[in-house]
């Protein structure tokens, strides 16, 4: 057997059946249901709102990496496919939380919701906010 | 050799293609293409968490007290959860679909195919449905930072939805005219590929704008 026979064999063999398929999608419905209950949990005080959005990510990120493995076949792939689309992910991934912090963290109340201040205020002073634009 | 070709004729797609990769290039190029699409919704999720929260009038995405005063969030929860349903299931049926084409089933191929596109049309009527309350309710993309982002935002990935239903329908025609069968299994699991993308997106989205306040 030559070496690409191998890896046509390979290619053939190596993705699942339907059934798998089947069950990654009643995993990927149950997940869902997951992340619904941990946002009625928050709504009810069951728990932090802090638990629960540290609950529905971790879910979330399952459900992520679970269709990007089976359904997308990158983990029965090429692995050049999954550095082309693991690099722009984690880039994408870091400007959302580069932007988290910048915005929420690092300037604190300043960015928290005023009924009378813009966070241009709040930083800078009164008055120093833009004018309002044509509705 | 002979063996070769034999396998080769009957697989999916030839796993070893005369590139200097030896991957299929357009394989190659809709990555890359996935990859770029990546970078643009990163963009907007992180614009939208920017901006979360600091809307100075309401209407607001979740329910709260600001000085006493009590505001009804917006956000339609229970309509969501189900148009995500919808949009994850539709994925099983784009799985489905390419396993029908890789078979040479083409009738179970372009049924699946049909599946998709229809499972992809609930989830617009749904976000049709909801921009149209939002808009009876006083959110337009001009009313505040949460309307601007959430429009701009969900407007984008329904846009993407929108493309991937009309490849699907095309794909299912080309199916059911009998012009996609076995050998042409690559343009089906591209549009594959496209789906579980914007499938993915949504997985990102639904939490961070709905389910987290």
């Amino acid at each position: 057997m030559t070496s690409e026979t191998r890896e046509i064999v390979h290619d053939q063999h190596s993705h699942p059946g339907w059934k798998f398929y089947a069950v990654i999608g009643v995993i990927l419905l149950v997940f869902t249901a997951l992340e619904i209950v941990g946002y009625i949990g928050e709504t009810r005080h069951w728990y932090s709102s802090g638990a629960a959005a540290a609950i529905i990510l971790v879910l979330s990120a399952v459900k992520f990496f679970s269709v990007v493995a089976y359904y997308m076949h990158l983990k029965f792939d090429n692995k050049l496919f999954t550095g082309i689309f693991v690099f722009p992910a984690m880039l994408g991934m870091l400007v959302i939380g580069g932007m988290i912090m910048l915005f929420h963290v690092l300037h604190g109340e300043a960015t928290a919701i005023h009924p009378t201040l813009t966070s241009n205020e709040a930083i800078h002073g009164a008055g120093t906010s833009p004018s309002p634009g044509p509705r | 050799m002979d063996s070769t070709h034999a396998l080769a004729g009957h697989a999916a797609h030839p796993a070893h293609i005369d590139t200097s990769t030896g991957l299929d290039s357009r394989k190659m190029a809709f990555w890359t293409f996935i990859g770029s699409e990546c970078l643009l919704f990163g963009s907007l999720i992180a614009t939208y968490m920017a901006y979360k929260g600091r809307s100075l009038k309401p209407p607001y995405p979740h329910e709260v007290t600001i000085n006493g005063q009590h505001f009804e969030g917006v956000l339609n929860i229970p309509l969501t959860s189900f148009s995500t349903f919808i949009l994850l299931m539709s994925s099983v049926a784009m799985v489905f679909a390419l396993y029908n084409v890789q078979r040479g089933d083409r009738k179970w191929g372009a049924f699946w195919l049909f599946a998709t596109a229809f499972g992809g049309s609930i989830f617009l009527g749904c976000q049709v449905y909801e921009f149209t309350n939002f808009y009876h309710e006083g959110l337009t993309i001009r009313s505040n930072l949460f309307g601007s982002t959430f429009f701009v935002l969900t407007g984008f990935h329904g846009a993407h939805v929108t493309v991937g239903v009309i490849y699907l329908i095309t794909l299912g025609v080309m199916a059911l005219k009998g012009r996609i069968g076995p050998e042409r299994t690559l343009n089906v699991e591209i549009a594959g590929l496209y789906w579980h993308f914007v499938d993915v997106i949504w997985i990102v989205i639904f939490p961070l704008v709905y389910l987290i306040r």
